[in-house]
């Protein structure tokens, strides 16, 4: 079974590390999401060092088709965010190795 | 933007912590999650994305001094896909913010 860390264990932790109270813990836990966002909301990449970085791509249009139906559609011009990881993050996962998920 | 800069943004909207205290939580989180991710589990954060291993298969390499071929074992890569409110709010802002280097 795969383990999943959810905002409410991020708030545990921060409790428990730090003794923040739960009330100060959770909005730290969702400011921390929200100016991400904010920042990749106002075009401004996102560079965590030892984590990794959070890009903004913009894509053209380009042909593209219902898989159900095979009907062709075009993908509209979009912007995306993409996440490269940093080389600390990209070791520790490695070493993971080639079992499980 | 930076670690640093989430940093100090968040140590102004959450002027009763110490800097020293937000600082720590950033850290604790970003240790937090890369740990769970290296030990093969997933991270959740609705609204914001999900994080995932992705299995690469054993392949053969280069040196790409000598040319020797070498046998590149199995490993994980993190995999973020982006929730749907970061997807739109990225989207939405296309026409109105240039992205920035």
């Amino acid at each position: 079974m795969t383990i999943t860390l959810t905002k409410a264990d991020m708030v545990e932790h921060l409790f428990d590390e730090l003794g923040l109270n739960k009330r100060e813990a959770k909005d730290l836990v969702e400011m921390f999401f929200e100016e991400i966002r904010d920042a990749l909301e106002t075009g401004n990449h996102v560079k965590l060092s030892g984590f990794g970085n959070f890009m903004l791509r913009d894509k053209t249009q380009r042909p593209g088709r219902n898989p159900k139906t095979g009907e062709e559609i075009p993908v509209t011009a979009r912007r995306v965010v993409t996440f490269r990881p940093g080389q600390k993050l990209k070791q520790r996962v490695e070493e993971y190795g080639s079992s499980g998920a | 933007m930076t670690k640093s800069e989430i940093i100090d943004i968040l140590s102004r909207k959450q002027s009763h912590l110490s800097s020293r205290d937000v600082e720590s939580s950033v850290k604790l989180l970003l240790d937090k999650m890369s740990e769970s991710l290296s030990s093969g589990g997933r991270i959740e954060v609705r609204g914001f994305g999900s994080f995932s291993l992705h299995h690469r298969a054993a392949r053969k390499g280069r040196n790409p001094k000598t040319g020797d071929q070498v046998a590149l074992p199995p490993k994980h890569v993190p995999h973020f896909k982006p929730g749907k409110e970061l997807r739109e709010r990225v989207n939405e802002s296309r026409a109105t913010h240039p992205i920035q280097d």
